[in-house]
């Protein structure tokens, strides 16, 4: 139905934040008209809710009751918090790249040493700067998302890196979002990464909040282009606070006989929300992307990935899994286009959801959009508790009930997880929904 | 992989250009004036003689009409309809009172005839005139009401079904003559409010059919109805409403056609089936409007809301549908499982061609406790068209046991064609098990591994289990058009996507 958007009262909060904090926000000139051109597509939209179809089962105007302000620039206490979370944060042999309430913390990070090829620097750095490319590259994403439109529009500090053509930094870089506001603050990033021709690199993004932080909202997005024949791991984790909110949008493009391998894991955040538009642009290129939530109490976490075959002869291929317990709500929605010209494309999509609990909820929307006819593509989707007959077996065999529940969990998400393609890193995901089991048992 | 050649020379036989049925037949008829108001809602019903309850009924609906947009998120495109450029209300001009079927303008019969409908119930009965304790007769008897324009013409075996109990009637003689079950099932499964066409249709529906089959009755021939828009600018309203009381059983079949003409007419009708305590409604469809000519041109919007209730407890509705017809079609029926143990299918075979756009699909709401449904559905694009198959399952909290299995695959068959699949899975309860499968492979691992193992290709016996699944079906449709679609399910599933 065409109703009249009424603006709540949080919608209306957000546009109030964004008339204070303007003067706050890096870039002048052209930067200053994106930023406007995206608040003006932000006030048009309003929050998303669910009559808008990609927002169908996370609507904002239930799950996001209040807007927080800009969170400050942190402060001495809030570093110092920020510092200690770092601590446990930490892994070894990868490169750190901090950003605290949403702005760099050059003493926190990692940037001696970068090496040849490699390049970062602050989105600070780069809207002040005068590298008019990379600005349009930054404002790339349009403004018909509602969130999207907003971060463009709210953006104050992010990463942005560049790797040279042939480049390969053997340190995976470490993207670490740690929230240590002190009153209740929204954060809002945009991180980029280029990779050039025949270059490789990994890339881990992981949310965490300082000790006794509680409520506050990030918005972030990140801007990734592969190059001809480069490798890109990214990986995910959103270990938010419970009381958290996290809304991220990404936008990937691959070049030909590119490869993307994405992994992303959440069990932290109240409500978060990942929404990323993956483009397979040159021929020969290649998509894997894994999903895991692992939820409880009252937790919402929606995925939302749109698969974009634009050229012939590229593969792709979509896990999703999702552990729902208590009175979680987990979503997820992929989509896959293949478009009139995309001949050869070989597309699958498998997502699967354990229901734990009587009230939780899993919803599944798995897509296919094809105009072309040479293709295989298939999609499934399962929902069920977990299997009666497997657990008596290792009931059987002496298991006691959660043991057998954590075992079988752990294989159900083990599919997914596996898929991270560096040791180390798949070790962290791994440890990471056991320490979920654990705090289940 | 590409289709098979087999399957591209099937699809091509049923092209939009070789359209059969495209035919006018050159009668008087009695029209309203064209557009729509509350004269239009009143004229429909003073023509059909309502009581006036049914007149407020239909107002109402009007009333809420005005307050409602054209839904928008279906992925069919076409011009704005303009719903004061219509006619609502077309029926045959009587030349006198009809009192028996060859009192009926013969133009009408050569229609029906030419159709291969069968109307003349004389020469049929006399074939099968039974003595007392003869056994049943093996010949296959139909009691069919034909609908033209707006108006039900002709309905057969009335007397033969009344002696079983059986009501089956035009939907405007069931008012008169059946007000109370018409009053209390009418708009209780598709409320009037539902949505904007159905509200459409509350107003101004004209005629339909009504079938109210009594408790413990099987019903003892198939009930059809085949209807036919003939006149221009026309929009074609039907409403059917069919109850099978306490262990009853019926089987319904329903078969469309239109001339070809080059603009586009409209058909928004409303099916509401209810089935109480372990009562059975089958209700099957080929739809063959006329789908438009090869450059797109002309053919019909069908906009149709179909909707099933189980409402006792092990009762059963199965929808079976072969669209081939008409140039945008918006159809979606569903099945409410209301009642404990009560089961819902969904079998459909979507075919387009030329410039046709098909959103179909199905929703099933699991809402009582052990209910299951299975949903097969099978898109095959060619042309230039867009085939979309859009479904819902949902399970809520207290639909423990909800079982439910898709599997849609579709078809494209040349290069300007799309094929889409949009279904929503819903679960609100860790007992419900739902499973949405893609993958032909993936049907039954155990029962392919058997085929397999017996000889047959991986593909023949995907075929085989598919075939399965619909043939019985499929084979109780009385017309020709039964042969076709059976050898469209058959199809070979190579090629086939997701």
């Amino acid at each position: 139905m065409n109703v009249v958007v009424a603006k709540t009262e949080t919608g209306r909060a957000l546009s109030d934040a964004f008339a204070v904090a303007r003067g706050r926000l890096p870039g002048t000139g052209q930067v200053a008209d994106r930023r406007r051109q995206a608040f003006e597509a932000y006030e048009r939209l309003g929050l998303p809710h669910r009559r808008i179809e990609e927002w169908k089962y996370t609507d904002l105007r239930t799950l996001m009751r209040e807007a927080f302000s800009l969170a400050a620039e942190p402060d001495a206490a809030a570093l110092e918090r920020a510092g200690e979370a770092v601590r446990s944060h930490t892994i070894d042999g990868v490169r750190r790249l901090v950003l605290v309430d949403g702005v760099f913390a050059p003493n926190l990070s990692q940037t001696d040493g970068l090496g040849q090829g490699l390049r970062i620097r602050t989105l600070q750095e780069v809207l002040e700067d005068a590298d008019s490319a990379l600005q349009a590259q930054l404002f790339a994403p349009e403004n018909s998302d509602a969130m999207v439109a907003l971060n463009s529009a709210m953006a104050t500090d992010g990463v942005v890196i560049e790797i040279a053509d042939g480049a390969a930094p053997k340190e995976p870089l470490h993207v670490l979002h740690i929230a240590s506001t002190a009153t209740p603050a929204a954060m809002f990033t945009r991180s980029l990464l280029r990779l050039g021709n025949n270059a490789g690199v990994t890339l881990v993004e992981s949310f965490v909040a300082a000790d006794g932080v509680k409520a506050y909202q990030v918005h972030d997005s990140l801007i990734v282009s592969i190059g001809d024949g480069s490798r890109l791991d990214h990986v995910r984790l959103i270990e938010d606070g419970r009381d958290a909110f996290n809304i991220s949008s990404a936008m990937v493009t691959l070049g030909a006989h590119a490869h993307f391998n994405f992994f992303n894991m959440t069990s932290g955040a109240s409500v978060s929300r990942y929404q990323a538009t993956i483009v397979c642009a040159g021929e020969g290129s290649r998509v894997e992307t894994n999903g895991v939530n692992l939820l409880n109490g009252r937790q919402h976490a929606d995925t939302t990935l749109l698969l974009d075959h634009a050229v012939p002869n590229c593969a792709s291929r979509e896990v999703f899994r999702a552990v729902v317990d208590d009175r979680a709500h987990s979503v997820f929605q992929g989509r896959i286009i293949v478009r009139p010209d995309a001949q050869k494309t070989d597309a699958k999509m498998m997502t699967r959801a354990l229901l734990l609990s009587d009230e939780a909820e899993a919803d599944n929307k798995p897509e296919l959009e094809i105009f072309a006819d040479d293709v295989t593509c298939g999609h499934g989707a399962t929902t069920g508790a977990l299997d009666e007959s497997l657990l008596f077996y290792l009931r059987a065999r002496g298991l006691s009930e959660k043991e057998a529940q954590a075992l079988l969990i752990q294989a159900f998400v083990g599919e997914a997880i596996e898929s991270i393609a560096n040791d180390t890193l798949r070790d962290l995901a791994v440890s990471a929904a056991q320490r979920w089991l654990e705090a289940r048992a | 992989m590409p289709a098979v050649q087999e399957t591209v020379e099937r699809v091509r036989r049923i092209d939009v250009d070789q359209y059969r049925y495209g035919f006018e037949t050159l009668i008087e008829s009695d029209k309203a004036p064209k557009g729509l108001s509350e004269d239009t809602v009143a004229f429909i019903s003073a023509k059909k003689s309502e009581p006036a309850w049914m007149l407020e009924w239909r107002l109402e609906a009007y009333r809420r009409w005005l307050t409602m947009t054209e839904p928008k998120w279906a992925r069919v495109n076409y011009p704005k309809i303009d719903y004061q450029d219509l006619y609502y209300y077309s029926a045959p001009k009587p030349k006198k009172q009809v009192t028996s079927l060859d009192e009926i303008d013969p133009e009408i019969l050569k229609t029906y005839e030419k159709l291969g409908i069968p109307l003349r119930e004389a020469e049929v009965l006399e074939g099968v005139v039974r003595k007392d304790g003869e056994d049943a007769p093996v010949e296959r008897r139909i009691a069919v009401d034909a609908v033209f324009d707006s108006v039900s013409v002709a309905t057969t075996f009335k007397e033969e079904l009344k002696k079983a109990g059986v009501i089956f009637m035009p939907i405007s003689e069931a008012i008169r003559e059946h007000p109370e079950l018409v009053k209390k099932y009418l708009g209780s499964v598709v409320p009037t409010s539902d949505n904007f066409f159905a509200t459409l249709n509350s107003a101004v529906f004209s005629d339909g059919s009504f079938v109210y089959v009594p408790p413990g009755v099987r019903c003892p021939m198939e009930l059809s109805t085949y209807f036919r828009i003939n006149e221009r600018n026309t929009g074609q309203f039907e409403r059917t409403l069919i109850i099978a009381d306490k262990g009853s059983y019926v089987s319904y079949l329903e078969g469309c056609t239109a001339p070809q003409r080059d603009e586009n007419q409209l058909h928004a009708a409303v099916v509401e089936l209810v089935a109480l305590d372990d009562a059975e409604i089958k209700y099957s469809t080929v739809q063959n409007w006329y789908p438009g000519n090869s450059e797109g041109l002309g053919g019909i919007y069908n906009f149709v809301t179909k909707r099933g209730d189980c409402r006792g407890k092990n009762s059963k509705i199965s929808w079976t549908q072969v669209e081939t017809g008409s140039a945008i079609t918006w159809k979606y029926p569903s099945c409410i499982l209301r009642g404990d143990n009560s089961r819902g299918e969904f079998y459909s075979i979507a075919i387009s061609n030329g410039f046709q756009q098909v959103d179909s699909g199905t929703k099933m709401l699991h809402l009582g406790k052990n209910t299951t449904s299975r949903i097969i559905s099978k898109g095959i694009a060619a042309g230039r068209s867009q085939n979309t198959y859009r479904g819902l399952v949902t399970a809520h909290r207290k639909a423990t046991g909800a079982r439910n299995f898709t599997a849609c695959d579709s078809l494209l068959i040349g290069d300007k064609c799309g094929a889409h699949t949009v279904p929503y899975v819903e679960a609100k309860n860790s007992s419900a098990l739902f499973e949405h499968e893609a993958t032909t492979s993936k049907i039954s691992e155990d029962v392919l591994f058997y085929c397999t193992q017996r000889g047959l290709s991986q593909e023949e016996a995907v075929g085989l289990v598919v075939n399965g699944f619909v043939k019985d079906v499929l084979q109780q449709l009385p017309m020709e058009f039964a042969v076709e679609a059976q050898k469209l399910i058959s199809i070979s599933l190579e090629g086939s996507v997701g």
